[in-house]
């Protein structure tokens, strides 16, 4: 967290690193005009680093590209100045610019996989940067690429700069292209989601690492993201874009706590806090969709979501950037801001009486799911190996009662689903739904009713439907395929009606997929699971790929129906806020095994398992009032087809007692009724743990450094 | 953008023939007419069969502004479906034009724009003195029948086997893609020539030749789409509700399948032609007297020798290409509108 502490020092007459001025931004395309990014202004310094928050198709990487002046053939700006310290970049030629890029503005992309060269070693690739930039020689820009190499923490330097890319792991690459992008020293590093595409440990390390340059390179950064926590761990200073235009700029800290723009507060009252609960404080979806490019209402592009909108004030001409009295440089483009009560609050959504579980409706016991794979062996019987998808799952689930599956990527979870949906037989154990064994009854052994109890909801609303049918079409199958309804009437009757509780209007049932936005398919997609009364819907990371704003009322809108129908809920997720929001019951799993369950409660306080301690840590929240503890996991998750023999996270774990632990898989210890460990610390060990999110502190959100 | 609510003015008669259904009903009435003419030579009382064309004579030309305006962003497939559109036109029409009878000799060498027996001949006549303007006209029918067919036949055979392929996989897969590499080891030519000395030379041999040759190469593509297609969410879901095999190859991967086949079967569909007019060049195809193009530059290919008679070469020879550069600017241009959005 150093980072934050040298670059607060404006002014003092220095050049700033970056300077946008009234920047705007369009696209050319046969339909005409596209504006995407419209009057930005910004202003980097030295050592800075800014983070630029919005959802998707709000402009935030076409900045990035403007920046870098890399838009396209397409793509050109308008009107406004790019200032690079105190150069115009929109009179450099194409040579000065080639000379920039890549040496004084650096860029990490989101996908390091598409980031590196996969023909090339990455010694090879990392040396070309001070070869082409600055004329070194081979053998003195490989030792610089091992330095390097060495400063973004990466093991074993010599075997990273002699591997191809796709002999490393996410992480890893991650590490490479960051490496990539500073071996030339830039001045200014753009960016662009560099942790969406990573585990969340992973994410953790690095972020770290970012801070951690920003300390020592003292390299100005700006910081694009989805993620408000990501933020708030990593910048000073943050714009939030809404459609094109910045709609509030200012330090983290004014922007998080005194939000003077009312999608700022919109924005923060959909993401699942600490504070919120699906029962007393559920989340507030913000209303209606973000707008076209070209559907864009005059005056405040906002308007028509927001809670405060007036006629004749708020839709006059473009509104300018208005500075919030009192605060460092805040400023936002709500012409109404100074009228507004902010501290009111903003309603607390409808809360709702707890839903008593009911009786057991799901039963894992031993369950267990493991592939034999043949190794390189074309003529002759390869060495036979094992992986080990699933090892010893055992749990309940109650009815009406919301259980999560925790875990990052690798750890089995789709494996589950696979085996509850009959796509795989399960190797031994049991998996009782009511009273039948569903472990080793592939789907098409099974009966209408016992298929219709147990559905589905999918992560990518984009694959999720066939886009070749309509949306009527493909719900009313399922609603034939599971005998509800047959005859043609009733099943439209049932389909309207599962439009009516998905909250989507009834024409959609004649429309294709394409003609919806993600939310709405995802909408679709929970109708789809709904249509034949099922008992038990698994859900697999159901919003995770949705915008913010979307994923709150996409939750809510879960939640709502799973209350009605008292449907048990498996929600597969790795997003530990969304899963206290929502879940009565944690299971954290790690390279298959169940390292520990319990209550929300019990999983959120401490005694924790170390893996669940770790992954607390990591998950970034967006409050300036959450003290966290940090741990940085050092390490990456190991294969599923060669997993440690002992603990599965022996490898990763700061407690790890040396010739027990890598050795002994460990034993399951009940520390009450339901909450179960698998761990060889002792119980007081686990005990004397302490919490890893403590809620109400200092507004100052700077947490301790604590090596564990 | 205003918002003014203004009653949408009733569907033009185009717009309401652009639904699927109807392009559908348009493509039986332009296809089945001319596939029954053709394939009925000699079966069918004259007078019934230029009857059974006449429908197809607008539903051709209806099909053609459909495209044209739904194909408007594109010229090149505007170029390639107006040349296909006018060969296929000339070959329903032909009965109806006043053109002479294809078959009768009249004065034989006669050059193009050349006045021999009071009868003016724009493109001339053969060595036999068969005029050549009629017999290029009427040659374009079989041609386009028995291309079509083949190519369609070639494609249903070649989608089964490709969805079995993707879908199934495992021994399906490795049974099916090895017969398909054995086929697709043959030169084309080779296999095309060993099937039809076998089965003897025919129309429908042909449609069987070109599917062995062509099936395992759609097989390949088809397969391919499946394998991508199959790992999406909406055919586990559909795997999930218990659907059987059959129909999540039918009712989920194969609409979505289409998209790319359409393109290749354009393409693919100029081969055929190419493939066809060889073959009857070579003698084991489409057999004299009636026109043909493959077999007027087989039948003129000696006499052309000479400068002056080139035209009798130069003309069928000008007529198989325009028809294979439509298709080809039509498969060009249709993957280019699909890149576009």
């Amino acid at each position: 967290m150093a980072g934050k502490t040298n670059g607060a020092a404006n002014g003092g007459g220095q050049t700033p690193v970056l300077e946008c001025r009234k920047l705007c931004i369009s696209y050319f395309t046969r339909a005409g005009e596209i504006p995407a990014v419209v009057d930005f202004n910004m202003t980097l310094m030295p050592g800075e680093a800014q983070g630029i928050v919005g959802e998707s198709g709000c402009g935030k990487s076409t900045v990035a590209l403007a920046i870098m002046q890399y838009l396209g053939s397409n793509g050109k700006i308008v009107s406004g100045e790019i200032f690079f310290e105190g150069r115009d970049m929109r009179t450099m030629s194409e040579e000065e610019l080639r000379d920039l890029r890549g040496s004084q503005i650096a860029m990490v992309y989101q996908e390091p996989m598409a980031s590196l060269n996969p023909a090339m070693r990455i010694g090879d690739q990392l040396s070309e940067v001070p070869i082409f930039h600055e004329g070194a020689s081979p053998e003195e820009a490989m030792e610089r690429a091992r330095k390097m190499i060495a400063s973004v923490r990466l093991p074993e330097p010599n075997r990273i700069l002699n591997s191809y890319p796709h002999q490393i792991s996410g992480g890893q690459q991650q590490r490479v292209v960051i490496a990539m992008a500073l071996l030339s020293n830039p001045k200014l590093l753009l960016l662009d989601e560099p942790t969406t595409a990573l585990d969340v440990t992973v994410e953790a390390g690095i972020v770290d690492l970012i801070n951690e340059i920003a300390a020592e390179f003292g390299t100005s950064m700006i910081y694009i993201s989805h993620n408000l926590g990501l933020i708030l761990e990593t910048c000073h200073r943050i714009t939030v874009m809404y459609s094109g235009e910045a709609v509030e700029v200012g330090t983290v800290n004014d922007v998080f706590d005194a939000m003077r723009h009312p999608y700022t507060r919109g924005l923060f009252a959909s993401i699942p806090l600490p504070g919120a609960d699906k029962n007393s404080h559920p989340l507030i979806a913000i209303p209606g969709q973000l707008p076209l490019p070209h559907e864009r209402p005059t005056g405040c592009y906002f308007a028509p979501r927001c809670d405060f909108f007036v006629a004749g004030t708020c839709d006059t001409g473009l509104l300018p950037m208005r500075e919030v009295p009192g605060d460092d440089q805040h400023f936002t483009r709500c012409v109404r801001f100074d009228e507004l009560d902010w501290q009111e609050s903003l309603g607390k959504g409808i809360s709702q009486d707890v839903t008593p579980p009911g009786d057991v409706v799901l039963r894992v016991d031993d369950m267990t799911k493991h592939y034999e794979i043949e190794e390189g062996a074309l003529f002759f019987a390869g060495e036979k190996k094992t992986v080990k998808a699933n090892e010893k799952i055992s749990f309940v689930a109650h009815e009406a009662e919301t259980v999560a599956i925790v875990g990052e990527s690798g750890c089995g979870k789709s494996t589950f689903a696979k085996v509850l949906m009959g796509l795989e037989d399960a190797t031994s154990g049991e998996v009782l739904l009511g009273n039948l064994e569903l472990g080793d009854l592939p789907v098409d052994k099974r009966n209408p009713e016992t298929i219709s109890k147990l559905q589905m909801i999918f992560q990518n609303p984009f694959d999720t439907l066939n886009p070749s049918h309509s949306i009527g079409g493909q719900i009313g199958r399922v609603i034939r395929k599971f005998g509800v309804e047959s005859d043609d009437e009733k099943v439209e009757d049932r389909v309207m009606e599962l439009l009516d509780i998905v909250k989507l209007p009834r024409d959609f049932a004649k429309r294709r997929p394409r003609q919806l936005s993600g939310g709405q398919k995802q909408r679709v997609g929970i109708a789809r699971a709904f249509a034949g009364n099922p008992a038990v819907v698994i859900a697999d990371e159901p919003v995770s790929a949705l915008d913010v704003s979307v994923q709150a009322a996409v939750t809510e809108l879960l939640m709502d129906i799973q209350r009605e129908n008292r449907t048990t809920l498996l929600f597969i997720s790795h997003d530990l806020s969304v899963v206290r929001y929502l879940a009565d019951r944690i299971i954290v799993m790690y390279l298959g095994q169940i390292m520990e369950q319990g209550t929300t409660d019990e999983i959120f306080a401490p005694p924790y398992h170390p893996y669940t301690e770790a992954l607390l840590s990591a998950v970034p929240i967006a409050d300036t009032h959450v003290k966290k503890r940090h741990i940085v996991l050092t390490g990456e998750i190991p294969s599923a087809s060669n997993p440690p023999k002992g603990c599965p996270f022996s490898t990763r774990c700061a407690y790890m007692i040396e010739g027990t632990c890598d050795v002994t898989p460990p034993p399951v210890r009940d520390i009450s009724a339901g909450h179960q460990i698998a761990c060889h610390l002792s119980v007081e060990t686990l005990d004397a743990m302490e919490p890893v999110i403590q809620l109400g502190a200092a507004a100052a959100p700077e947490p301790d450094v604590e090596t564990v | 953008m205003a918002v003014t609510t203004i009653t949408p003015p009733a569907p033009s008669l185009l717009e309401r023939l652009k639904t699927p259904r109807n392009i559908g009903i348009l493509v039986a009435l332009a296809w089945m007419p001319l596939m029954i003419y053709v394939m009925g030579t000699g079966r069918i009382d004259e007078g019934v069969r230029n009857a059974i064309l006449l429908p197809a004579i607008p539903a051709v030309a209806m099909l053609y502004v459909i495209a044209v305006t739904a194909w408007k962003e594109s010229w090149i497939a505007v170029l390639g479906v107006s040349l296909v559109s006018f060969w296929f036109f000339m070959a329903v029409a032909a009965p109806f034009l006043p053109l002479a009878d294809p078959n009768a000799p009249v004065a034989p060498f006669a050059t193009p724009f050349s006045e021999k027996k009071d009868i003016f001949f724009w493109l001339g006549t053969d060595f036999k003195g068969r005029d050549m303007l009629s017999r290029v006209i009427w040659g374009c029918q079989r041609v386009l029948v028995w291309g079509v067919t083949a190519t369609f036949v070639a494609y249903i055979i070649g989608t089964i086997f490709g969805l079995m392929a993707g879908y199934l996989s495992g021994w399906w897969d490795e049974f099916i893609s090895f017969f398909g590499n054995v086929l697709l080891s043959f030169p084309v030519m080779v296999l095309f020539i060993v099937i039809l000395n076998y089965l003897g030379p025919s129309g429908f041999n042909i449609v069987i030749a070109v599917t062995f040759a062509s099936a395992p190469a759609i097989m390949r593509i088809v397969r391919g789409l499946a394998l991508d297609i199959k790992t999406r969410d909406y055919v586990f879901a559909a795997q999930t509700r218990g659907e059987s095999a059959l129909w999540i190859m039918v009712i989920e991967l194969l609409p979505n399948v289409r998209g790319p086949i359409i393109v290749d079967a354009c393409l693919r569909l100029g081969y055929t032609t190419v493939a066809i007019t060889t073959l009857t060049f070579l003698g084991l195809g489409l057999q004299p007297p009636d026109p043909d193009w493959g077999l007027m530059i087989r039948e003129a290919a000696k006499v052309a020798m000479l400068w002056k008679f080139s035209y009798m070469l130069l003309i069928p020879a000008l007529a198989v290409s325009s028809l294979i550069l439509g298709f080809n600017l039509m498969a060009d241009g249709l993957r280019e509108m699909s890149l576009r959005d």
